[in-house]
This record gives structure tokens, C-alpha cells and sequence, in this order.
């Protein structure tokens, strides 16, 4: 979380620096500026997380050190989960916790022509990416670890597209669609990566042994 | 009541813990030593002294012995042994640290966002006697500078006083203080908070039941906080203390002095506790080597060790445990102690050394936990909470700050398991919530306000 967090500071810099240098009047210049900040904070998001995985593949050795039979005590499959999570978790606080807030308030969304279905496509929007962000960590951390390049990379093209589907709001249909077919593509790649079949699954979802 | 805290020469800054994160070691098994530093703001002049050590596991000191005179051998093989229970511990303890200064937080955020009282200007304190109202920028800073100043020299002078108290050994001075601020803090701020409460609410509350609630509230919190009682209710009410005692800071320290207030308290830490001449380290150096326990009132612990009856000959054995205690100083002065590292205290935490450990063993493992001084939680929730009162409206400000806080006092807790000796536990973290505090508000919330405007995602 605080990784993300520390990305997200940095990105806003560059944006802020941007926008402060430039024509404020210029609507289209504004926009794409907006755009370019987008894009280079999820490039950047990326990057601290593999910074973060650096960071916990040291972690590992040195636990796998000091533990008595050569084991650490917590495998890099779960790190990347809750990596993944921390993630997730912070952009969607960032995202929701104001509107969340506003919330509280009159019960006026929409009402200077906006869409009516703010709140509940920021919802379901904001929900699919804290998914998005915990398959994102596994598959990351599984491509670092197994050197498959291409892995990592499918993880930061996924990223960058749903971020660009989402210029298509309030084209809701153009958003939403999409980022949930890509989640559900991420979480069987990831379920398949961490040993699942579809023969566990079929066991567990009756509940055998 | 509100005239009570305004600008009246006999309001006491309430006392203030220090917190200094500090961990206890046994020299065979390494603990933490959380050095805590707890400015307790109180009425009356009382000083609390608070000492955080957490204990490692009780299995080391059962099956080796780690006394100073331990077989080399055996010295060696359980290092390591110790290295990975201070991590695990280390990770339990972080947890354990956690949830407090979380929930603390949560109380000081909540009551700022609904209780209007608690931002609004209403006074100041007299030890922040400039005034923030000034028409240019360069005078405003100035001014924040000086109260900055006015302030630091008072706890300085607290704590000095203090130690010196504990030098000649003037234990009944030091409790009556105690007593005289958490009773301060216990009925009146309790007080205090429970009408504005009400008042935001709308609830109506006549002054009998009032009386009643507050009086349980008060004696149960001095019997638990001074004497014995429950440890989850103790931690509950040194919890609520240090929410008070954060919100009356948030109230009535202007604007920029609180900034400024903050980032001198935690440089003033970082002296205090590593300097060799620190008033802390002193205060810490001397309680060792009397080998006396320090004052529980200023320290939260997570793990109760009851030592009566307990201390054992050998303990010297086992090596004295380090302590660290800040003395908190009430009253007039707000007197913050760095946190500062421990001192060795032998009596309080002595498994039983030489033999196999059965029942003692878990007990032990039970009670070792870690101690963080109140000081600490105060000024942790000060900076949230001023975050939350005065960063336009924003949550993702408060958001920001309390991951930044989190993240310090990992990395402190961490630094402790490194070094292993008293750490201050204020420094990183301030620092981090201060860095987070104003690049979010600047930079971050333009920019996701605009993002959320158009629902862009990134």
C-alpha cells in the first residue's frame, strides 16, 4: 500500500509540475495532459511494484537464512498476494473514499446532466480494479520469479488498457465490459498459476476432501 | 468549561507522554526495545515515565539460560534461534502495535469530523502565546517559530526536571504528579468531551446521570491505569487518554505551530534519546541501574507481566531487560521526552531462568509483549487529526497520512530489531506523515479530484 502510495505521489508531481507549466485555458492540451498523467502513473504504479518485489525477494532470503530448516516462513506466492491486495486496496481507497463521503450528502448525482449512474458505476469500476490489482500481483511476481518476461509485460499492457477504457466514460458499456472480462481472464491465469485446475475447484465447490 | 482552557495561567498543558519505542532485551535474547515517548498533557505537574520493552519469547530463556555467564557454545546456537523469534516476535509485535495507534487514530479522526467543537478556535494555550492572525506571511512563520520554540524549551526544561526528581529519588513527588494529571485527564477532558459529544448529537443528559457515568469512568480508569486491572481495559483507557489528550492539543496549537511543533518534537527525539548526554538516555541509564521498574502509567503495553512475586535471583542471570520509559511530564510544562531506549530492567521481566519452563514458560510467552509510550500514540493522532481537520475536507489527505505513520513505525520497529537498543520512535514516522501530509494535499488531490471528475481510473 505504501508503495502505491509512494507512486501515486510521484506521478501527481510530474502532472502537477505539467499542468502548472502549461496553458490552463487550453481545454484539449488540459485533457491531454490528463491523459498522459494516467497512462504514466500506471507505468509508474508498475514499476514501484516491482520495486516491491526486489524488495521482498531480499526479505525472503534473509528469513530462508536465519529459519532453522531452510524454509522461509512465508512463500513468495502469498507475498505476492498480499502485495497484490496492499495495492489494490489503496487505489480503491483512494479512488471511493471521497465519493463515499460525498455520499452523505444531498442526493443529487446527476442533476447537471451528468449520468445518474455515478456512483454505482464508480462502485463497480473501483471494485474490478481491487481485483484487478491482486490477480496483477500474483501474475507479476510469478513472471519475475520464473524470468517470463512476456508475463510481466501482459500484466502492464492489461493495466494500461483498462486505465485507457476507462477515457470511454461515461460510455459505461465501454469501461466496464471490458475491465470485467479482463478480470476474469486474470483471475483464471492466476488461479491456474497458483496450482489451481479445474479439478480442485470442482472439489471444492462440493466440498470434498 | 471553555474558559477553563483558555489562556488561564493555571491550565496545565495536559501532560504529555512520551513515547519512545523501546525494546527490551535480554542480552541472550534479543527484544525490542520500543523507545516511547509520551508527553502527557495533565493539569498538575505529573510525570510519567514510561518504558516499552517487549520481551522475546520465554523458550530462549528456558532452555538456555541466557544469562551473561552462558556456555559460548550454547550462546551461538541459540543466536540464531533468537534472530528468528525476534523476527516472528518482531511481526507479532508490529501487529500488536498496530491496532492501538490505529484505533487511537480512528477515535481522533472520528471526533473531528463530527464534533465541531474540537475545530474551532477558541484560545490558545499559554504556551503558544503568539498569535497566528497576522496579516503577513513572513510574521505568521515567525510567530510558529517562536511558540515552536516557547514550547520545546518547556518540555526540555520538564524533562530535566524530571530526571533530576528520579536522581534524588523523589518517588512521591513523581506519583502525586502522575496521579494529579491522569486525574485531570480522566474527569475533566473526559468531561469536556463527553458534553461536546452530546451537543453534536442532541442528546439530552441530565447531571446526575453525568456525574455517574464520568465518576465510574474516572475511579475505574485510575484503578486500572495506577494500580492493577485488566489488561484490555488498560489499554483501552491509556487508548482514550491519548485520544484526549491528541484532540485538546488539536484544539488549542495553532496552525502552523502544530507543523512546526511536530517536526521540532521529533528532531528533539532523535537528540534526546541518542545523544549521550540526553535527559532520556539519563533518566533510562538510571533506572537500570537501580534496577527499578519504571512508572506504568506513561506506557501502553500489550502484554501484561505481572511481576510480584516473580523476581527471581537469577534474573540477573538472565540479563536485565532494557527499558525504556520516558518520563511524561503534566502540568504546566508540556514536557515531551524522546524515546528513548531502555533501560535494563532485570526484575520485570524474569522467566525463570534455569529450569525447564512448564506453566512459567507460557505465562511468560503470554506476557511478553511490546511498550510503546504514550507520548507516541498522542502525537501520531495529533498529526491525523490535524490532517483530517484542515486538509479541505479531503479523506485521501488522512488516508495518506495514517499508511505514512503505519509505515514508520514498521521501519522503527524494524531499525529496533536491527540495533537493538532504544530507538525514538517519533522521527520516521512524523517525518513520513509530515512528507505525505503536505505532497498529498498539494499534489495529490488536484490531481485525483480532476480524475474523479472525468472517472478516470488509473
Amino acid at each position: 500500500a505504501f508503495f502505491w502510495l509512494v507512486s501515486l505521489l510521484l506521478s501527481s508531481l510530474i502532472w502537477f509540475i505539467a499542468v502548472k507549466a502549461s496553458d490552463p485555458r487550453d481545454e484539449s492540451l488540459q485533457k491531454g495532459l490528463l491523459i498522459f498523467g494516467v497512462m504514466f502513473s500506471v507505468l509508474l504504479q508498475e514499476a514501484f511494484r516491482f520495486l516491491y518485489y526486489k524488495l521482498l525477494r531480499k526479505a525472503i532470503e534473509g528469513l530462508v537464512a536465519l529459519s532453522e530448516d531452510g524454509c522461509s516462513p512465508i512463500s513468495i506466492q502469498q507475498m505476492a498476494y498480499v502485495a497484490g491486495v496492499g495495492f489494490g486496496l489503496m487505489s480503491g481507497a483512494f479512488s471511493m473514499i471521497n465519493l463515499l463521503a460525498d455520499t452523505l450528502g444531498p442526493g443529487t448525482v446527476g442533476i447537471h446532466g451528468d449520468s445518474q449512474l455515478y456512483f454505482l458505476t464508480s462502485a463497480f469500476m473501483t471494485m474490478v480494479l481491487i481485483f484487478l490489482h491482486t490477480f496483477w500481483g500474483i501474475l507479476f511476481f510469478h513472471g519475475c520469479e520464473h524470468r517470463r518476461w512476456w508475463e510481466v509485460v501482459a500484466v502492464v499492457v492489461m493495466h494500461l488498457a483498462v486505465s485507457g477504457s476507462t477515457f470511454c466514460n461515461p460510455l459505461y458499456v465501454g469501461s466496464l465490459v471490458p475491465s470485467y472480462l479482463l478480470m476474469a481472464a486474470a483471475a483464471t491465469w492466476a488461479y491456474v498459476l497458483s496450482g489451481g485446475s479445474a479439478q480442485n475447484l470442482w472439489r471444492f465447490l462440493l466440498c470434498k476432501s | 468549561m471553555i474558559t477553563f482552557m483558555n489562556n488561564s495561567d493555571s491550565e496545565e498543558e495536559p501532560c504529555n507522554e512520551r513515547t519512545s519505542l523501546m525494546s527490551a532485551e535480554s542480552p541472550p535474547v534479543p527484544s525490542y526495545q520500543d523507545g516511547l515517548q509520551a508527553s502527557e498533557a495533565g493539569e498538575a505537574q505529573a510525570h510519567r515515565k514510561r518504558r516499552t520493552g517487549s520481551s522475546h519469547s520465554p523458550n530462549n530463556i528456558a532452555d538456555g539460560d541466557m544469562s551473561d555467564s552462558g556456555v559460548p557454545v550454547r550462546e551461538s546456537a541459540l543466536e540464531n534461534e533468537e534472530e528468528e523469534l525476534t523476527l516472528k516476535y518482531g511481526a507479532k509485535h508490529v501487529i500488536m502495535l498496530f491496532v492501538p495507534v490505529t484505533l487511537c487514530m480512528i477515535v481522533v479522526v472520528a471526533t473531528i469530523k463530527s464534533v465541531r467543537f474540537y475545530t474551532e478556535k477558541n484560545g490558545q494555550l499559554i504556551y503558544t502565546p503568539f498569535s497566528e492572525d497576522t496579516p503577513s506571511v513572513g510574521q505568521r512563520l515567525l510567530n510558529s517559530v517562536l511558540n515552536t520554540i516557547i514550547m520545546i524549551s518547556v518540555i526540555v526544561v520538564m524533562t530535566v526536571f524530571l530526571v533530576l526528581l528520579y536522581k534524588y529519588r523523589c518517588y512521591k513527588f513523581i506519583h502525586g504528579w502522575l496521579i494529579l494529571s491522569s486525574l485531570m485527564l480522566l474527569f475533566l477532558f473526559t468531561y469536556i468531551y463527553l458534553g461536546e459529544v452530546l451537543k453534536t448529537y442532541n442528546v439530552a443528559m441530565d447531571y446526575p446521570t453525568l456525574f455517574l457515568v464520568i465518576w465510574n469512568f474516572g475511579a475505574v480508569g485510575m484503578i486500572c491505569i495506577h494500580w492493577k486491572g485488566p489488561l484490555q481495559l488498560q489499554q483501552a483507557y491509556l487508548i482514550m487518554i491519548s485520544a484526549l489528550m491528541a484532540l485538546v492539543f488539536i484544539k488549542y496549537l495553532p496552525e502552523w505551530s502544530a507543523w512546526v511543533i511536530l517536526g521540532a518534537i521529533s528532531i528533539y527525539d532523535l537528540m534526546a534519546v541518542l545523544c549521550p548526554k540526553g535527559p532520556l538516555r539519563m533518566l533510562v541509564e538510571t533506572a537500570q541501574e537501580r534496577n527499578e521498574p519504571i512508572f506504568p502509567a506513561l506506557i501502553y503495553s500489550s502484554a501484561m507481566m505481572w511481576t510480584v512475586g516473580m523476581a527471581k535471583p537469577d534474573t540477573a542471570a538472565r540479563g536485565p531487560s532494557q527499558q525504556t520509559w520516558d518520563a511524561g511530564e503534566d502540568g504546566r510544562d508540556n514536557h515531551r521526552s524522546p524515546s528513548h531506549a531502555d533501560s535494563q530492567m532485570s526484575e520485570t521481566r524474569s522467566p525463570v531462568p534455569t529450569r525447564p519452563i512448564t506453566s512459567f514458560e507460557e505465562l511468560e510467552e503470554e506476557e511478553r509483549g511490546v511498550k510503546l509510550g504514550l507520548g507516541d500514540f498522542i502525537f501520531y493522532s495529533v498529526l491525523v487529526g490535524k490532517a483530517a481537520a484542515t486538509a479541505s475536507g479531503d479523506w485521501n489527505t488522512t488516508l495518506a497520512c495514517f499508511v505514512a505513520i503505519l509505515i514508520g513505525l514498521c521501519l522503527t520497529l524494524l531499525l529496533l530489531a536491527v540495533f537493538k537498543k532504544a530507538l525514538p520512535a517519533l522521527p520516521i514516522s512524523i517525518t513520513f506523515g509530515l512528507v505525505f501530509y503536505f505532497s498529498t494535499d498539494n499534489l495529490v488531490r488536484p490531481f485525483m479530484d480532476t480524475l474523479a471528475s472525468h472517472q478516470l481510473y488509473i
